[in-house]
């Protein structure tokens, strides 16, 4: 059996921490697999060591705010050099609680799994389209 | 049209500089003068991804920097330098090239040998002194991290230190 994957969500300010949080509060889930790190008060070197010492030497998902800026920055310049790494970028809940149930996937078919999973996390309607979109989901 | 922000950054492209600053000054170049990433193709690709398809964004040594910092005052584009650290600054600023310019300090961190000045700003004893010789020199300093945020002069920073 493969080791499997553990999740680091660098974020800004205290948004790992509640990610963090809600995970363990929706799934149950509290094996310290996934775990938060904040880029707060750390320098581009300060955050990459950071962001190694919390991954040790198991395969890795680093989840991150948003697809640019430090935290995506670190996570991008490490995985260059850190093998069994994968980055999700622009994580949310849904990718978080898939997360949590398939850490055993293979690393890539986990990343795979976890974009698509996250992009059909996102929805959105509007007033003027309220009633199509009552209609499309009783069917 | 002058260089709209002249800011010392260690984490140089990031959220702070290309939303917070880059919105309400309307920025159109960013020059992140750097001799390391200048010549690391790999690194500027990094960086670019946190650039908008709005705002051009461009690599340049020390050297190169020197050059045609002057022809960035002139040009109509409005222009955002970024550089890593004071000592960069120090480099840029020989012969009195950021006479009268604004340095905004935005961004160095905690390391071996610095002290906390404020949450985002940690200095060392040669930094403080690369300063002081800047504002001789007659950069004006300050630091602060958004537009929102208070301005604090040289002076207030190094007080104590």
């Amino acid at each position: 059996m493969s080791e499997e994957v553990r999740g680091l969500i660098v974020a800004h300010s205290t948004l790992a921490e509640g990610m963090v949080a809600a995970v363990r509060q929706i799934s149950g889930v509290d094996d310290g697999a996934l775990r938060p790190l904040t880029n707060e008060g750390k320098g581009p070197e300060g955050l990459m060591e950071a962001v190694n010492r919390e991954l040790g030497d198991a395969p890795a998902i680093i989840f991150t705010d948003l697809p640019s800026g430090s935290c995506a920055f670190a996570a991008r310049k490490l995985s260059i050099t850190r093998p069994r790494t994968g980055i999700v970028c622009g994580v949310n809940l849904a990718i978080l609680l898939d997360f949590v149930f398939h850490r055993d996937l293979p690393l890539p078919q986990l990343v795979d799994r976890l974009v698509e999973k996250g992009r059909a996390g996102i929805y959105g309607t509007h007033k003027e389209g309220a009633e199509h979109a009552d209609r499309a989901l009783s069917r | 049209m002058p260089i709209v922000l002249f800011r010392v950054d260690e984490r140089l492209i990031h959220g702070q500089v290309v939303v917070g600053w880059g919105g309400p000054l309307h920025v159109d170049r960013i020059m992140v003068v750097d001799d390391e990433i200048a010549a690391s193709p790999w690194e500027q690709e990094l960086y670019c991804l946190g650039v908008p398809p709005e705002i051009d964004a461009s690599f340049l040594s020390v050297a190169d920097a020197r050059r045609l910092l002057p022809t960035w005052r002139d040009e109509p584009r409005r222009v955002v330098v970024l550089v890593r650290d004071v000592g960069t600054t120090a480099r840029i600023a020989e012969g009195g090239l950021l006479r009268d310019e604004e340095v905004n300090l935005g961004g160095i961190h905690h390391a071996a040998g610095r002290d906390r000045v404020l949450p985002y700003l940690f200095l060392s004893p040669a930094e403080r002194d690369q300063l002081r010789a800047l504002a001789v020199d007659g950069v004006n300093l300050s630091a602060r991290d958004l537009p929102g945020s208070r301005r604090v002069p040289l002076d207030e920073l190094l007080a104590g230190g």
